[in-house]
């Protein structure tokens, strides 16, 4: 089987060295986190008063940021990483988003769908206030 | 201010003769149990090893007793509905007024979803997954009986309402507006709603008890693809309930909002929209149909490859299967409500998926039937089951592939066609998974197996008793008739209901053999008496004691393959070893904790008060719930030591035969 390599069970012996035990918890490691969070933080205040960008722009800055914001934040605090040690943790993000997504765009599909097929406004059906 | 809130004599319905009966019977049978046990002086025994415990195995057996009840509860339910309706034709109103049938029907499907199939559930992989694992316990030992606390309070609170006002009239998915203030002005949707809510916090706990179980705590050597089919199964719902019941929770806690605190979620005015209830509702509700279904399918495979005497076919197209039901089955929700409104593109679409969901179901049908092909099948209680099951399952989902037709459901929705199909699939099912899974666990839970000749009797009145109740109601959906009718014009409906009406006393028998089963059972228990393994199971709950002791294995096995037990009596068969004296070392357990039954206490007067308005006693519950928490939080010892010599013993008094 290809996938024992990253499917290790309880009490097996790792195939690959534990060098990164403890590597992704240090001080140094939440350091980082911290300043890149207030630093990210720090940018959007920035993004969101200041006058040099182009206005439209803005928004779509500020949604960048909040999702390298996220990024950092499951990196850095939560430990989601790369390691093989992380697989389960990795999977479980990504069912999470996968579900939160279809669950969020189906609903804003249907709900809108939905809507369309609704009666107009009253106002709109009142032919006599349309002149 | 009222000290009482919305509590008051007149909640009790004391005018109603069939309520007081069945609420005042209900009094006599808790009062009896109760007096029973404090005279003959068991409270300390049921305290010590049963209420506190926070033993996987014990827990399990609690859900189960629960979910039995509950089904003599419901299906009460079932009874008085099927009556009314074989009377209530042309002019007549049969025996029950319109508000109590309402209530009736409101209470059947909340019981027997939230209440009899999901703890039946939980008990079962409660007590399976962590002895298939091979481990010693659950990752949260307490939270599993905090969970089971939490499922009772909801139980509780559904049934106080029997005997203190009323239930919901809204039917069990308690669409709005009907639900909302302004047309059930009752406490009927709030105790719905609350016991739904406790409960639902519990269902979410077991729910990741179970994943980080499964993911995080396997024997030595079980890698995923070693793992029986059933824990895979369990990992799934588990999954799904994780994913989908904080839907559910959110859902229902904007409509609280809407009831309590005048929001417009919901409702007709102030820019609310009922749709979107019926949406999210149908977010958690889909995936729980696969809750429910995906542990059946896993028990029909242990039970199909155990009695045939081989490994099960296609074991990994069974978790692609499972696996694959796990994701599509977030995609298929708007078949709930096609009728809705919305475009022939978004029918479309879900209709599509519907479809598709069938095809990962219809390869486990092949993979059970290319499983008994060529085997040599003993016809045991739960093989009855699984073959009943095969049958009546695949009516029933093809009747579903029907219905996933967007026009054809514009003819059959909430129609009792759709009553017929989703009994088809649930009973026929998950009823009878659990009741496989139930006949074929029960030596492993208690150390005797159950009466097989009232074990078929059983089998068969209920899956007689299924088609002559169900099989009716397709027809009059065909016919023309809705769902929950208190009473109806057309005379040619009745034959119809009257044969399901016999149909529904078939299945009373089948219950009543059931009751009697187990009684003769444990009468002849010497009789039915079983070591460890008396099926020549493959999995490894078969390799300890039956039952299995609080430390479930006294050497954690090593597992070198799929069906590791089965595997593992090939080898001693061709080498025999010579038996050696085991060493044993003292085994850590996990300390029993009566946090889950406070909590359960406190949520219990918390959703009681909150239903009545009563806010200083809602107060008192959530306070007791945080600090009881708060001072498991701060326990000093979480584990008792079991010495070596215990274990000794209870390996020289229960030997088995086969050490993994």
């Amino acid at each position: 089987m290809t996938d024992t390599q990253y499917d290790r069970a309880p009490g097996d012996a790792s195939a690959l060295p534990d060098v990164e035990q403890g590597a992704s918890s240090g001080v140094l490691v939440y350091t980082i986190g911290l300043g890149l969070a207030v630093g990210l933080t720090a940018l959007s205040f920035w993004v969101a008063n200041t006058s040099l960008l182009w206005v439209g722009g803005i928004s779509l800055g500020l949604t960048v940021l909040a999702i390298a914001q996220m990024g950092v934040h499951l990196v850095f605090f939560l430990h989601v990483t790369t390691g093989p040690d992380n697989t389960n943790n990795v999977m479980a993000l990504a069912f999470g988003v996968l579900i939160v997504a279809l669950v969020v765009v189906g609903s804003l599909l249907i709900m809108a769908d939905l809507n369309d097929s609704m009666m107009p406004a009253p106002e709109l059906m009142n032919l006599q206030m349309q002149h | 201010m009222n000290l009482l809130g919305k509590l008051d004599w007149s909640a009790i319905p004391l005018d109603q003769p069939i309520i007081m009966g069945a609420s005042g019977g209900m009094v006599l049978v808790i009062v009896a149990i109760l007096s029973w046990v404090t005279l003959k002086g068991y409270v300390p025994y049921l305290w010590r090893e049963w209420i506190t415990s926070v033993d996987h195995k014990r827990i399990g057996i609690m859900y189960i007793i629960l979910a039995l009840i509950m089904l003599l509860r419901g299906f009460a339910d079932a009874i008085m509905m099927r009556a009314q309706q074989a009377v209530a034709a042309g002019g007549a109103q049969g025996y029950l007024p319109p508000e109590h049938f309402d209530q009736i029907f409101s209470a059947h499907g909340t019981i027997m979803i939230f209440f009899m199939a999901m703890p039946f559930v939980i008990g079962m992989m409660n007590f399976v997954v962590p002895l298939q694992l091979g481990v010693r316990d659950m990752a949260f030992p307490t939270l599993n009986s905090v969970a089971l606390g939490l499922t009772a309070s909801g139980i509780l609170l559904t049934n106080i309402s029997l005997a203190v006002g009323e239930f919901s009239k809204a039917g069990w998915v308690a669409y709005p507006p009907l639900s909302e203030l302004q047309y059930s002005p009752g406490v009927g949707v709030d105790y719905y709603l609350w016991a739904l809510q406790i409960s639902g916090v519990g269902t979410l706990m077991t729910g990741i008890n179970f994943v980080a179980t499964v993911l995080k705590t396997r024997a030595p050597g079980m890698s995923y693809m070693r793992m029986p089919v059933f824990c895979w199964t369990s990992l799934a719902a588990n999954l799904l309930i994780v994913a989908a019941f904080p839907v559910l929770t959110a859902t229902l806690a904007m409509l609280l909002l809407d009831r309590y605190l005048g929001f417009h979620f919901f409702t007709i005015d102030g820019q609310g929209n009922a749709m979107m209830y019926v949406n999210l509702f149908w977010v958690w509700g889909h995936p729980e149909v696969y809750i429910l279904v995906l542990p059946a399918f896993g028990i029909f495979s242990e039970v199909v490859s155990t009695f045939s005497g081989k490994p099960l076919f296609g074991y990994r197209s069974m978790v692609a299967a499972t696996m694959a039901i796990c994701v599509l089955s977030f995609i298929v929700w708007l078949h709930h409500f096609f009728t809705m409104g919305a475009s022939a593109n978004v029918n479309g679409f879900f209709g599509v998926m519907t479809m598709i969901i069938a095809v990962p179901t219809g390869v486990k049908v092949f993979n059970w039937l290319f499983t008994m092909y060529g085997g040599r099948i003993r016809f045991t209680v739960p093989v009855l089951w699984s073959i009943g099951f095969m049958v009546t399952f695949v009516i029933g989902g093809m009747t579903g592939v029907l219905m996933a037709v967007p026009p054809a459901d514009f003819q059959l929705h909430n129609s009792l066609f759709l009553i017929a199909h989703f009994h088809n699939v649930i009973i026929g099912g998950t009823v009878f998974g659990l009741m496989a899974g139930y006949n074929y666990w029960f030596p492993k839970a208690f150390g005797f197996k159950l009466d097989e000749r009232w074990g078929r009797i059983s089998f068969w009145c209920w899956l007689i008793g299924f088609y002559v109740a169900f099989m009716p109601l397709y027809a009059l959906g065909l016919m023309g008739m809705t769902r929950r009718m208190q009473h109806y014009d057309v005379a040619s409906w009745q034959p119809w209901l009257v044969a399901a009406a016999v149909g529904v006393v078939i299945i009373l028998a089948g219950i009543v053999s059931q009751v009697i089963q187990l009684v003769v059972s444990v009468r002849d228990r010497d009789r039915l008496k079983v070591t460890a393994d008396p099926w020549n199971g493959r999995t490894l709950e078969w390799a300890t004691a039956s039952p299995p002791p609080a430390w479930n294995f006294a050497v954690l096995p090593q597992v070198r393959d799929l069906d590791a037990l089965w595997n593992k009596k090939q080898r001693e068969r061709t080498q025999a070893q010579p038996a050696q004296e085991r060493k044993f070392e003292p085994i850590e357990v996990p300390k029993n904790s009566a946090t889950g039954f406070i909590v359960a206490f406190f949520s219990v007067v918390a959703g009681f008060a909150m239903i009545w308005h009563i806010w200083w006693m809602a107060g008192v519950g959530v306070i007791g719930i945080f600090l009881t928490m708060l001072a498991f939080a701060f326990r000093d010892e979480e584990e008792i030591e079991i010495p070596a010599e215990q274990i000794a013993r209870f390996e020289r008094a229960n030997p088995v035969e086969i050490a993994v």
